[in-house]
């Protein structure tokens, strides 16, 4: 980690309620990340990881603190929500496909609607994209036509016609058959060449171990633990950590 | 080390095919179930014999008062319609310009036929609209051209079902599509509209819509502004539909996944870029038969405009028969000849929802 550059993403005592419930889901989080650099995020479900990735593209807004996005702080101005979008790609649990359009439809939405660029150029772009994720032979059909790995990897496809500086994975294997994980994840250690910042909430420690420069570990809102994966793993510094990791990695 | 062998697919047994196979299976599986089967039959036969008896072998189809008068209960009187149909179709309309009615009718008809195409579905259609209602209003309205002018409240039978229902349903599926979104807005004042206006017309049946929309407004309007009754019409039919497609639509929008909004949130997508592209096309696709069922709703509905003394469809087939004592006796026939018509109509909308339901069901592939 360069800790003499400016952070690309920054949480101030950041604190965020539901508005729902009141449920008090992250508390006094105070976190950098530095540009480019590789972090895997951790804990038991309901400790706000999910929750904390969110707020880095707006889908989740906060009450307390500050939350810094490249230079942008994110708030109520909607001008600055724009921008950060435009520069942080997101994959999700669900994939989130679109079932109405096409696996190419669905990557040239973006470009050619927000970044307005010419449907030719957007096709051609989108095309890398889905080379690099190998599933350019799918591109006319429709997602739901696709196994549950082929459709995260057209996610992460879609994702990547933003050309994001950050890209962001909530939980992008927990939905898939056992079969379909490595493939996935493949594609993500392969991304973790080119020089984007990810984030990346996942239990699959193996990834961490092999591509994070960083884990952190959450538990009930806060930031319990944070450090490379190998002193992490090998020697987690609290109660709560080791207690996590003895039943993950139990059997 | 085994080698792993595939047992090859093969059909599914005991399905025997041909038509004969189908009777057994179906119809006469027990001795209980023939004699059912046979019993129904004899019914049905008979039924339609008798039917037929009085449709067909002993009916009168000539304009003859006398033989009608001669098979009443035995045969049906078809003159009936020979006599009246012309009235019934076209209502208090003008006989000598009737052909206007019937070409306006025609081309607006014909209009709503290419717009159900998909492959017609660019930007030329909202002109083609224009130019239709245009030409539309020429014809039935005149007054220019050298067309003698007709008020509107001479419009009547077919061609103002056919109208009311095309218009109201236009300027009603935009209006509940805007509506349905507005509940679910962030907004609160225009949620409040929004729900405020489902509720109230909702609560009202239409006949008390149309009523108001044609005695109540006009004592709103400022001394000299008239608007024409049959404005106010389709105001109060467009306003009805509109607040049950707006509900229709929200239980489809309901029913999409926030990750699709979610999804199109990160890709940087405005609101209405999202409502446009995703959410529309995925929550108005599930509701085609709910949506159908509100048009074909509607189509019937606008036989209560006779409240308000405009003589559709049905209004005209009263408008002819009451009038007449000789003929008033014949109204079972011509009754059914205005069933026929919409049942005709509304067959074909529910067909035709059939079909886009299909057709959009490709993209899904489930």
């Amino acid at each position: 980690m360069t800790s003499n550059a400016t952070p690309i993403i920054e949480f101030k005592g950041v604190n965020k309620w539901y508005a729902s419930n009141g449920y008090h889901v992250l508390r006094d989080v105070n976190l950098q990340f530095a540009k480019g650099e590789k972090v895997v995020i951790c804990g038991p479900s309901g400790s706000g990881k999910s929750t904390l990735i969110r707020c880095i593209n707006a889908l989740e807004e906060y009450q307390e603190g500050t939350l810094t996005v490249d230079g942008t702080v994110l708030g109520d101005d909607l001008k600055g929500i724009d921008q950060v979008r435009r520069e942080v790609g997101m994959v999700f649990q669900q994939f989130n496909l679109f079932p109405h359009l096409t696996v190419m439809e669905n990557l040239i939405l973006s470009p050619t609607w927000v970044a307005k660029m010419p449907r030719k150029e957007a096709i051609d772009k989108a095309m890398v994209q889905l080379e690099r994720v190998r599933i350019a032979e799918h591109a006319n059909k429709y997602p739901l036509q696709l196994s549950g790995g082929q459709q995260q990897r057209v996610a992460i496809a879609r994702a990547l016609c933003l050309t994001p500086k950050i890209m962001l994975f909530d939980e992008p294997t927990s939905a898939l058959d056992p079969e379909m994980i490595k493939e996935v994840l493949d594609v993500m250690v392969e991304l973790t060449s080119q020089g984007m910042t990810m984030l990346c909430v996942t239990h699959e420690m193996g990834f961490a171990k092999a591509v994070a420069d960083r884990v952190i570990f959450m538990d009930q809102g806060q930031v319990v633990e944070q450090a490379p994966p190998q002193q992490f793993f090998d020697a987690p510094q609290t109660d709560r950590a080791q207690d996590f990791l003895s039943k993950i990695l139990g059997h | 080390m085994h080698v792993f062998k595939s047992i090859e697919a093969r059909p599914m047994p005991g399905q025997s095919a041909g038509p004969l196979a189908w009777l057994r299976v179906n119809l006469f599986s027990s001795t209980s179930n023939s004699v059912m089967t046979l019993l129904l039959l004899a019914l049905g036969v008979w039924t339609l014999m008798s039917s037929m008896d009085w449709a067909l072998v002993h009916a009168v189809f000539g304009a003859n008062l006398q033989a009608c008068n001669d098979v009443r209960g035995v045969g049906a009187c078809w003159g009936v319609i020979t006599e009246k149909g012309r009235l019934i179709v076209m209502g208090r309309y003008p006989e000598a310009e009737h052909w206007r009615p019937v070409i306006a009718t025609a081309l607006m008809l014909g209009v709503v036929v290419i717009s159900c195409m998909p492959r017609f579905w660019n930007k030329a259609l909202p002109l083609i609209w224009a130019l239709m209602l245009v030409v539309y209003f020429i014809l039935m309205k005149g007054g220019l051209m050298g067309l003698t002018e007709v008020d509107t409240d001479q419009w009547g039978g077919f061609p103002l079902t056919v109208m009311l229902t095309v218009i109201s349903m236009t300027l009603a599926f935009p209006l509940a599509i805007f509506v349905a979104l507005g509940r679910r807005s962030n907004m609160p004042a225009i949620k409040t509209l929004c729900t405020l206006y489902v509720e109230l017309i909702r609560g009202v049946p239409l006949i008390t819509v149309l009523f108001m929309a044609s005695f109540m407004l006009p004592l709103f309007m400022p001394e000299g502004v008239k608007i024409d009754v049959l404005v106010r019409v389709v105001v109060g039919i467009t306003l009805f539909s509109a607040a049950y497609m707006a509900e229709v639509i929200r239980g489809g929008l309901q029913a999409l996944p926030k990750g699709q909004t979610e999804a199109a949130a990160t890709l940087g997508l405005t609101y209405w870029q999202t409502q446009r592209m995703i959410v529309l096309p995925q929550a108005l696709a599930t509701v085609v038969p709910s949506i159908m069922n509100t048009f074909i709703g509607l189509f019937k509905d606008t036989s209560l405009v006779t409240i308000v003394s405009l003589y559709e469809l049905t209004g005209a087939l009263g408008l002819a028969l009451n009038s007449d004592a000789d003929w008033r006796p014949f109204k079972i026939e011509a009754y059914l000849f205005i069933t026929f018509i919409y049942f005709a109509f509304c067959f074909a909308m529910s067909r035709y929802s059939l079909w886009i339901e299909e057709r959009t069901a490709v993209s899904k592939v489930r």
